[in-house]
């Protein structure tokens, strides 16, 4: 079949072709690659843009209508336009809400401890943060200086969240969560130093089952008041001020070596697949960024834009490095570590099943076992939007969905295995939303040939089929003598088993 | 209580001084040394590189006969008194119309009328009747009877099954194609047999029914869709998938392909063949019985036959019998019989049984005392205080009696049995160290058996069966 038109469009006359620097992002990047010597891949189409902006920006699958209407869309700035319409829906708030429920570990029982009504409060905390695109420093400082009831205030669970309460228990949480930093890797003194902030954190029972209030314990010794930050800072701790004041202070504070270093990276990361310092929550010395530079750009375009998050989100996506083409030019090993083309990766299980049940129309039952009686989610609930890790289903699992349990990125597991590929190529429940689900048959039933197989490209891979593909399809009738349904169900079958459905690209 | 190593240490270091890791003497083992051996990730470590870590396992030892489990799980609580610890001198209230225990072969030893053919048997198996943890209800039963820890620390503990899929599964040098973990044939559900250990062992749970004309094993075999038709589903695929042509070689594909090749030697290579039934003789299907329980263990020794080191069977027997248990008992029973008699005929004539353990057990017992008023009917309820198992093969001797339950199967009379003493053995006869580390998301040093300051119930293991090596 040689070149695929859509997805390799940059060596197709016509379409994608070489992409250019459009912004400091790509200034920084090409400038690199042309020292190095690796050539970047093309820029790629609109079709697999607009997938790729839809899975990465919200987590959802564009339906075929959206698609139709953008592939027909001659505005030269629509991808621009697309990225700006992404921010602003709804699910931009959910898909997000979902991946920091991973960091923040948002979850009823076992080994993260929080208790139904308390993870409820926490994630409804968060959604509603996202939705407000509530300023990053003040998204940070809400979670670190909170007190109250785990029931009503929502961030004093980000003290809750954790296996151990010991100071340098939720020091390491912390660090983690807006340094990405991994305080077992610092030497032992600063690691007390730090601890000291948040040694007077205290917790009691109210006469509610399973109520706590988290609060500035003053009964609590502090073990001294010449405090030391990470970054070797000293200050005076107050007696009678709540020292996780100081340090969301520090923390937030403009100059700050680390927190806005940290969420920048992490959004690229999240946007790429891949950290400018990678693994994105492993940042030491000894794990240099790749772009010092980009890096620094976007920090500082970070606190120039008040800390609004979504600026950054915007920049990224809007650059020609993040819609460069997944198939490299180059084989070169250092290509894929130097951002010369787009990484590949599975999709998140909940990404997943949701663009499953969207295609199909098919529904996922989600439940809680903790506490009896089971939490059932109500029929039609999309992944993405589970509000409690203790809420799942064994597709999730199977799928490696983040157990919430640590906070780390790479909790999530998006490693294939073959039990994923039995499941999805072979087994009842996969086979019946296919044959059954009733979107999925409402194209099947087309009469038009090309027609039914136009419906199931836009709907499955947000794209229209190339001649060659009518061509293999039609004659994958012939040969396997099948009737028009079932020959057409094995073309979704084949669709949605494909690693261009499957993965993001 | 707790005493545990201080017991067992000193003979397990001898054994196993050339065998295993290095590793110093358990209490002095600290978290720096796990760290150095590599055997711990700090919560600094990748959680997606850890599952991948060199196993702990050490080649099984020389003195270890058992390669596989096969886990009877009889979930909902059997009633002891109604299988293999029968009260017929406590009088009606306590054995009902079951009251005539059968001798069985070896002299001595008794077990309920419902079961001539295990009692024909018995010099193949063990029963321990003074199995205990007191609790009452399912799911912490089932917690702590397969992790052998009691419910309700911050640690989820992983089953039995999960351990040994660790230890004797991928990071061991297991090849199978077939996972190491497989559940015949609904999980278990209420219980996450992984623990800590995470997604990657989680057993394999077959689905279908191995009782049908075709074991439609989840994900190996699809009703309706016949080889041919698989086949050109395959062929379909890798001409429509684009993505997959363009990225043919690159090497971040490589565990994609690999996992398809995997999954197609199970839908159509050889490796699915080992769920397919119908491979044996009608005489062999028959003595197991034509139900889902006889050939869910026929399935069992066809798995232990390719290797793999665990199987549950999940009996949904229907054993949760707080209403009319005599007549559950009357219809289910003989069912059991039949096959687990044959099971352990089969894995002997195939010269299996002496590397196979066969584990016995349900969560609890139930109320020796029978509720005979309305809506019970003559029902049991659930019985935590003392109830029976049953072991067989991999190195555990038959035709004993371990520990005794009172007159009327209330409370453990002699030897006590607690969940970690009776799953400390299987490792233990497994090759599997108990002073080996787990690997903890968090880093935490967790080991296979209980450190002392985890306060873990014991007794001691059975040694009394295990005495003899090969």
């Amino acid at each position: 079949m040689g070149v695929h038109p859509v997805l390799d469009a940059a060596s197709t006359p016509g379409r994608g072709g070489d992409a250019v620097a459009r912004g400091r992002i790509d200034e920084l990047v090409f400038t690199h690659l042309a020292k190095v010597g690796v050539a970047p891949a093309g820029l790629s189409s609109d079709e697999v843009f607009l997938r790729r902006a839809y899975l990465d920006a919200i987590g959802t699958l564009p339906t075929a209508q959206e698609a139709a209407a953008f592939l027909a869309s001659a505005d030269p700035g629509r991808r621009a336009s697309l990225i700006d319409q992404l921010l602003q829906r709804g699910e931009f708030s959910v898909y997000w809400a979902m991946k920091w429920s991973d960091l923040l570990r948002i979850k009823a029982e076992f080994p993260i401890d929080l208790w139904p009504t308390a993870a409820q409060e926490y994630y409804g905390w968060l959604r509603e943060s996202l939705e407000k695109n509530k300023p990053y420093d003040q998204f940070a400082r809400e979670l670190l200086t909170s007190s109250g009831s785990n029931f009503r205030v929502g961030p004093v669970n980000f003290y809750r969240a954790v296996q151990n309460r010991e100071p340098q228990s939720l020091a390491q949480a912390v660090a983690l969560t807006f340094m990405g930093a991994r305080t077992e890797k610092w030497p032992a003194a600063r690691r007390a130093d730090m601890a000291v902030f948040f040694s007077q954190v205290g917790y009691k029972p109210t006469g509610e089952w399973k109520e706590e209030i988290v609060f500035f314990d003053r009964g609590k010794p502090l073990p001294t008041a010449a405090a030391v930050f990470p970054d070797g800072t000293r200050t005076r701790l107050q007696a009678g001020r709540d020292p996780r004041l100081d340090f969301a202070g520090w923390l937030i504070g403009p100059r700050n070596p680390y927190f806005a270093r940290n969420i920048v990276n992490r959004v690229w990361a999240w946007l790429y697949g891949r950290g400018i310092i990678d693994e994105p929550d492993d940042i030491r010395p000894d794990n240099p960024p790749l772009y010092p530079d980009l890096l620094d750009f976007l920090e500082a375009e970070l606190i120039s834009a008040s800390y609004d998050l979504k600026h950054i989100f915007r920049l990224i996506l809007n650059s020609s490095t993040y819609q460069l083409s997944s198939i490299p030019r180059s084989s070169k090993p250092e290509a894929a570590r130097n951002f010369a083309s787009y990484p590949v990766r599975r999709l998140d299980a909940e990404v997943l099943v949701d663009a499953l049940n969207q295609i199909t129309g098919t529904s996922e039952q989600y439940s809680s076992s903790v506490p009896e009686p089971y939490t059932i989610m109500p029929s039609g609930e999309r992944a993405i939007a589970l509000p409690d890790g203790s809420i799942s289903s064994p597709f999730l699992e199977l799928f490696g969905r983040s157990p919430r349990d640590t906070g780390m990125e790479s909790e999530r597991n998006n490693r294939p295995t073959a039990l994923q590929r039995l499941h999805l190529l072979n087994s009842s429940q996969i086979e019946r939303r296919i044959e059954q689900g009733p979107a999925l048959q409402e194209i099947l039933r087309k009469p038009d040939p090309r027609a039914m197989l136009t419906g199931l490209y836009l709907t499955v891979l947000s794209r229209y089929p190339t001649e060659e593909e009518v061509r293999i399809a039609a004659a994958y009738q012939q040969s396997s003598g099948l009737d028009r349904r079932n020959a057409a169900i094995d073309v979704a079958w084949a669709l949605i088993n494909s690693t261009e459905f499957l993965y993001r690209h | 209580m707790g005493g545990f190593f201080a017991e067992e240490t000193n003979a397990m270091r001898n054994d196993d001084r050339n065998e295993t890791l290095k590793v110093p003497l358990f209490a002095d083992l600290t978290r720096r040394d796990l760290l150095r051996m590599g055997a711990v990730g700090g919560a600094g470590l990748a959680l997606g590189n850890l599952w991948f870590l060199p196993a702990f396992a050490a080649p099984p030892k020389p003195g270890a006969r058992a390669k596989s489990v096969i886990q009877i799980w009889m979930w909902g609580g059997p009633s002891h008194l109604d299988t293999f610890d029968p009260k017929p001198e406590a009088g009606s209230d306590f054995s009902g119309p079951l009251d005539h225990p059968i001798e069985t072969n070896v002299s001595g030893i008794r077990i309920c009328e419902l079961m001539p053919n295990l009692a024909k048997c018995a010099e193949k198996y063990s029963i321990v009747r003074g199995m205990t943890h007191g609790v009452n209800a399912h799911e912490t039963a089932s917690y702590e009877v397969q992790t052998g820890r009691a419910s309700g620390g911050t640690n989820v503990y992983p089953g039995v099954g999960a351990v040994v899929s660790y230890f004797k599964g991928v990071n061991a040098g297991y090849k199978g194609l077939i996972p190491p973990y497989i559940v015949l044939t609904e999980p278990q559900g209420r219980f996450a047999d992984e623990g800590f250990l995470g997604l990657r062992y989680q057993p394999f749970a077959t689905g279908g029914d191995p009782a049908q004309t075709r074991f439609a094993v989840e994900g190996v075999v699809l009703q309706g869709i016949s080889d041919q038709r698989q086949q050109g589903r395959r062929q379909l695929l890798h001409d429509l998938d684009a993505l997959d042509k363009a990225l043919r070689d690159d090497p971040r594909m490589a565990p994609w392909k690999e996992s398809e090749r995997q999954a197609y030697e199970l839908i159509l290579g050889d490796g699915g063949k080992v769920f397919d039934l119908s491979q044996e003789k009608d005489e062999m299907r028959d003595r197991y019985g034509r139900n889902t329980f006889g050939q869910s263990c026929l399935a069992a020794r066809r798995l232990v036959e390719r290797g793999v080191p665990y199987i549950t069977i999940n009996y949904q027997g229907g054993w949760d019998t707080h209403k009319e248990n005599f007549q559950t008992m009357r219809r289910r029973v003989p069912e059991m019989d039949k096959a687990m008699a044959t099971l352990l005929a089969d894995l002997s004539e195939h010269g299996l049984l002496d590397s196979t353990i066969v584990w016995w057990s349900g969560e609890f017992g139930r109320t020796p005392k029978v509720q005979w008023e309305a809506p019970w009917n003559g029902g049991r309820g659930h019985w935590g205080q003392v109830f029976s198992a049953v072991v067989a093969g991999g190195g555990f001797a038959g035709g004993q009696v371990i520990g005794s339950s009172d007159a009327r199967g209330e409370e453990v009379k002699d030897r006590p049995v607690y969940p970690m003493d009776l799953i400390s053995s299987i490792y233990t006869l497994l090759g599997i160290d108990l002073h080996a580390p787990l690997p903890h998301p968090l880093g935490q040093t967790v080991f296979v058996g209980p450190a002392k300051e985890e306060n873990v119930r014991t007794a001691g293991m059975l040694r009394e069966i295990m005495g003899a090596r090969a």
